[in-house]
């Protein structure tokens, strides 16, 4: 399912969103059709939603906080207490962390073609064309790759799930408040402070919210299907228990 | 001049990396510069506008923010970040070098001239040599400057943790006055992030530096002074060790 990246009108190229996307992209060729999906949904569904809509609402976080007081430094300090970091920041987080694991396996695919090319160099099949080949192949997901595979996608879910509590744990209820009691120094008293846009960001908040959710259940769908796959093959293997298929197992499972 | 251009540069320098160096830069690139910009920057964005402080006294605010903030966290980082960076081209430089003397020669000698330079451009120089001390160079300059900017940011802050409230008093803030400044807690957690990073990435070059004293070391022990793989063939097996610890 390749996605091409948005047409930026930028005249200068920008470290962003797009190149992290051609970058994690490239892993898309080992995935399965699951983890195809799931870089979908995470692309459009969340990074997108993230710059195109999410980051215009947060924009004016701080300028529109507003507190009942002329005191200097009251409106920052209680920003700052309740509003530890910003659900934007933990977003771009939490998709940065949750993308990367998608690149172990990439490691991995890289390693196994370096020894496989050597194998080749070594059998006599050195020829550019064999070489090129070898760049073009889709590798099978057995053995050591399935391992690192499952690993990743292991990962992912943990990320995703410790995410997810940390806004838990900041933000209770996932709700956004319209007013906030503060009565740090240097407030005089207890002062009312108005949080900007409150509903618009619970309705943001649970939709990312839905969608992590989402992302969840497809790493786990994938984790199921590896692993019935594995067992199916060996259950299958089982029964045909000839020298032949044996060795080609271990031949196959690096 | 952007980071992508940089990316670009050193992405070229990788094939002749090995694979620490290779998880090095996806590290360097994808959580420190994408977090720098996507993250960080929104955060360090309105510091100079949001500095408040309890005074009406024109100007305060302008001299306590400069007494307290000399170099921004995200520029230091921005240095930091283009300096870690640059050794690597060193070794570019090198291997083009030595590439334009191969070249050269290969255009001086009268033989068949296309496949040779093919295979030039193709070919990867093996991390042996002057290319090792270039690289392993690079290595130590690297460690170097991540230390030192962690050092510096660290000096000029007094730590990692950003303070709620500063007090200043500064000509001409009339007496003590107390400034405060934008979302400290946030600025905290992302200084301490990028200072993790920064160790990850200082952890990853001691390895990999490690790991080529000790291929040299093993390299040495393989092929004692005066002999060379093709004068000592004892069998597949020093070959196909050969061929392994070969980059």
């Amino acid at each position: 399912m390749p996605l091409t990246p948005p047409a930026e009108p930028d005249p200068e190229p920008k470290m962003n969103w797009a190149s992290f996307y051609a970058v994690i992209s490239g892993v898309n060729r080992h995935s399965t059709g699951i983890g195809r999906i799931w870089l979908s949904v995470l692309f459009i569904f969340r990074i997108l939603v993230l710059v195109v809509a999410a980051e215009s609402v947060w924009g004016d976080e701080k300028s529109g906080f507003t507190c009942n007081t002329q005191q200097p430094g009251c409106n920052s300090v209680c920003y700052d207490h309740f509003f530890p970091i910003s659900h934007i920041r933990l977003w771009a987080l939490q998709l940065i962390l949750v993308s990367t694991p998608a690149l172990l396996v990439a490691m991995h695919v890289a390693h196994r073609r370096h020894v496989d090319k050597k194998l080749y160099k070594l059998s006599g099949r050195a020829s550019p064309k064999d070489l090129e080949q070898i760049k073009t192949q889709k590798m099978k997901i057995t053995g050591a790759l399935w391992w690192t595979y499952v690993i990743s996608l292991f990962f992912r879910i943990v990320f995703e799930v410790t995410f997810m509590y940390v806004f838990y744990m900041i933000y209770p209820g996932y709700k956004m408040i319209r007013l906030v009691k503060c009565d740090s120094y240097p407030c005089p008293n207890t002062v009312d402070c108005f949080v900007s846009r409150p509903t618009e960001k619970t309705v943001f908040t649970v939709f990312m919210l839905a969608v992590s959710g989402v992302c969840i259940l497809l790493n786990v769908a994938e984790v199921v299907f590896l692993v019935g796959k594995a067992c199916s093959k060996h259950l299958h293997n089982a029964g045909d228990s000839t020298m032949g298929a044996w060795i080609a197992q271990k031949l196959c499972s690096y | 001049m952007s980071w992508p251009t940089l990316y670009a540069q050193l992405v070229g320098v990788n094939r002749y990396s090995t694979s620490l160096g290779k998880i090095w830069l996806s590290v360097l690139f994808i959580f420190r510069v994408m977090v720098l910009v996507v993250a960080a920057e929104s955060v360090w964005g309105d510091e100079q506008s949001d500095f408040t402080c309890n005074t009406l006294q024109p100007g305060c605010e302008n001299v306590c923010y400069d007494h307290f903030f000399p170099v921004s966290h995200i520029r230091l980082w921005c240095l930091q970040l283009v300096f870690v960076s640059t050794p690597t081209l060193l070794v570019a430089m090198y291997v083009a070098y030595r590439n334009h003397g191969d070249k050269k020669r290969i255009l001086q000698s009268s033989a068949v001239q296309e496949a040779e330079l093919e295979s030039l451009k193709r070919r990867k120089m093996p991390l042996a040599g002057a290319l090792w001390w270039t690289y392993a160079c690079s290595l130590l300059f690297r460690l170097l400057f991540e230390g030192g900017f962690m050092y510096a940011l660290y000096v000029v802050y007094d730590g990692f943790q950003m303070p709620r409230l500063v007090q200043c008093d500064q000509w001409p803030c009339p007496n003590l006055v107390d400034c405060f400044i934008s979302r400290p807690t946030e600025k905290t957690v992302f200084t301490v992030f990028m200072a993790t990073t920064s160790s990850i990435c200082m952890v990853l070059n001691m390895a990999e530096l490690a790991y080529l004293v000790a291929k040299a070391v093993t390299r040495g022990n393989i092929y004692p002074h005066g002999t060379t793989p093709l004068a000592t063939f004892q069998g597949g097996h020093n070959e196909i060790s050969q061929m392994f610890l070969e980059e």
